[in-house]
C-alpha cells in the first residue's frame, strides 16, 4: 500500500499545516481589521475596506498567488515562495472573513448597543465588552468553515514551488510513477486533516445555536 | 523609494495580448457553464441518493464528505493521471469539467438537501392523500417549491466555481490562466498578462455577485 511513500508525504504535510496555521492567523487579523473598517463611521476607511474585500473576493486565489509571485518582482518586490503563498492565501481568506465579521457585528441587537450608550461606555469599551463577545460566538462556525477552505486552498502553493504535500505527491509521481498509491495517500491525508475539522465545526454550530436559544 | 519600486506597465503590450486572453476567457466560461450543469445534475443525484435506504445513503454520504474535504487540485490530478492508468482517456478540458462537476456537485447536494428539507411536511402528506405517485410528487409538488429558495445559493456557487477554473491550468487546459502563463513565459512579461487576467475575472464576477445579491433580496421580500 505504499507505506514507504508516507515519510516523504508527511514532510510535505508539515509544510501544509504550517502554511495553513500561518495564513489563518494572518487572515484572522486582516478579517477583524477589514470587517471593522467596513463598519467605520469614516467614509474613506469604509471605502478602502470595501475595495479590498471586493477585489480579493472578485478575483481568483490562484491568480492572486501568481500575481504576487511572478508579477511583483517586476515592480522590484521579490517575495520568497512561502511569503507570496501566505500573502495570497491570507489576503484572500481575510476578505471572506471580513464579511463574516461584518455580518456578525451587525447581527448584535440594537438594544445592546443602546444600553451600553446609556451606561456611558466609550465606543471602544462598548465594542470590546458588549459587541465583540456576542459577535464572536456567531463568527465561530463560519470561521471554522473558512479554515477548512483555507486548508484545501493551500494545495495551490504547490504551483509556486512550495514543497507542500501536494507538491511532494506530484514530484513522487513523476519520479516513481506509482500514481495510484501516491494520489490515494494524498486524498487520505487531506481528508484526515479536514474531516475532523468539519466535525468540530458542526459541534460548535450546535453549541452556538443552543447558546442563541438560551 | 521610487527608484526601487519602478511602476512599469506596457500599454501597447497589454493591448496586443488582450484578444488572445479574451478568446481564452471564452474557454473559461465554457468550462464554468458545462461544469456547473454537471454539478447541478450530480448534486441532485447525491441529494436524492442520500435520502435512500442506508446501504445507499451511507456510501454516498461518505463520497460527498470526501469530495468536500479534499482539494479540487488534487482531485483534478487524480482524474488526469489516474483514469488513463485504467484505460479511461478524456482530453484535458473534459477531465477538468468532470472534476469541477464532481467537486461542486458535492457542495450543491447540501443546497438541495436544505431546499428539500424546507418544503413543509404537510405538502408531502397532502400529495400522498391525493394518491399521487412518488415521481409525480417530486416533479410537481416538492421540487417546484424547493428550487426557488436555492437559486441564490446556486448563483453563489456558480461564481465560486468560475473563480476556481484557473486550477484547470494545472492539468494543461488552455483557459485564461494557462494562456497568461504561456504569454508570460514567451515574453518574460508577467505583469500585464496576470493583471489583465485578474481584471477580467473581477469584471465578470463582481457584476454577477451584485446580481445574485439583488435576487436574494427580492426572494427574501417575496417571502
Amino acid at each position: 500500500m505504499g507505506f514507504d511513500l508516507v515519510p516523504i508525504l508527511l514532510r510535505g504535510l508539515d509544510v501544509t499545516v504550517r502554511l495553513t496555521l500561518t495564513s489563518a492567523a494572518l487572515a484572522f487579523v486582516i478579517a477583524i481589521v477589514a470587517g471593522l473598517g467596513r463598519l467605520s463611521p469614516f467614509a474613506p476607511i469604509r471605502f478602502l475596506a470595501g475595495a479590498y474585500v471586493e477585489v480579493f473576493r472578485g478575483t481568483s486565489v490562484l491568480v492572486q498567488m501568481f500575481w504576487f509571485f511572478f508579477a511583483l518582482p517586476l515592480f522590484g518586490i521579490t517575495l520568497t515562495p512561502f511569503v507570496a503563498g501566505v500573502a495570497a492565501l491570507a489576503l484572500n481568506i481575510g476578505a471572506y472573513g471580513a464579511e463574516i465579521v461584518r455580518g456578525a457585528i451587525r447581527s448584535v441587537p440594537d438594544g445592546q448597543i443602546e444600553a451600553s450608550i446609556a451606561l456611558n461606555m466609550t465606543p471602544a469599551l462598548r465594542m470590546r465588552r458588549v459587541v465583540l463577545p456576542q459577535a464572536f460566538v456567531l463568527m465561530l462556525p463560519p470561521f471554522g468553515n473558512l479554515l477548512i477552505e483555507l486548508l484545501k486552498a493551500t494545495a495551490l502553493v504547490s504551483l509556486i514551488t512550495i514543497p507542500d504535500v501536494t507538491f511532494q505527491g506530484v514530484a513522487l509521481q513523476q519520479t516513481t510513477g506509482r500514481t495510484t498509491e501516491i494520489f490515494l495517500w494524498l486524498l487520505v491525508l487531506y481528508f484526515a486533516l479536514a474531516y475532523p475539522m468539519t466535525l468540530a465545526v458542526r459541534w460548535v454550530e450546535r453549541r452556538a445555536s443552543a447558546y442563541r436559544k438560551a | 523609494m521610487f527608484d526601487v519600486i519602478t511602476f512599469r506597465w506596457d500599454g501597447e503590450f497589454a493591448l496586443s495580448i488582450l484578444p488572445q486572453l479574451l478568446r481564452a476567457a471564452v474557454i473559461t466560461l465554457q468550462a464554468t457553464v458545462v461544469g456547473f450543469a454537471l454539478a447541478v445534475v450530480i448534486g441532485l443525484a447525491f441529494a436524492l441518493l442520500r435520502r435512500g435506504p442506508r446501504p445507499v445513503s451511507w456510501p454516498v454520504g461518505f463520497v460527498v464528505e470526501f469530495l468536500r474535504s479534499t482539494p479540487l487540485l488534487v482531485q483534478l490530478y487524480v482524474l488526469y493521471f489516474l483514469l488513463p492508468a485504467y484505460g479511461i482517456r478524456f482530453d484535458a478540458f473534459t477531465t477538468g469539467v468532470i472534476g469541477l462537476g464532481l467537486h461542486y456537485g458535492a457542495y450543491l447536494s447540501e443546497v438541495y438537501r436544505a431546499g428539500i428539507a424546507s418544503v413543509d411536511e404537510g405538502q408531502w402528506e397532502a400529495a400522498t392523500a391525493l394518491n399521487f405517485g412518488r415521481a409525480h410528487i417530486w416533479r410537481t409538488i416538492v421540487l417546484p417549491q424547493a428550487v426557488p429558495p436555492m437559486v441564490p445559493a446556486f448563483g453563489n456557487y456558480f461564481i465560486v466555481m468560475f473563480k476556481e477554473t484557473p486550477l484547470l491550468s494545472a492539468i494543461t487546459v488552455t483557459e485564461l490562466m494557462q494562456t497568461a502563463k504561456i504569454i508570460g513565459a514567451r515574453s518574460f512579461n508577467y505583469v500585464e498578462p496576470y493583471t489583465l487576467v485578474g481584471l477580467i475575472f473581477f469584471l465578470m464576477s463582481y457584476p454577477a455577485a451584485l446580481l445574485v445579491n439583488r435576487l436574494e433580496a427580492r426572494l427574501a421580500r417575496n417571502r
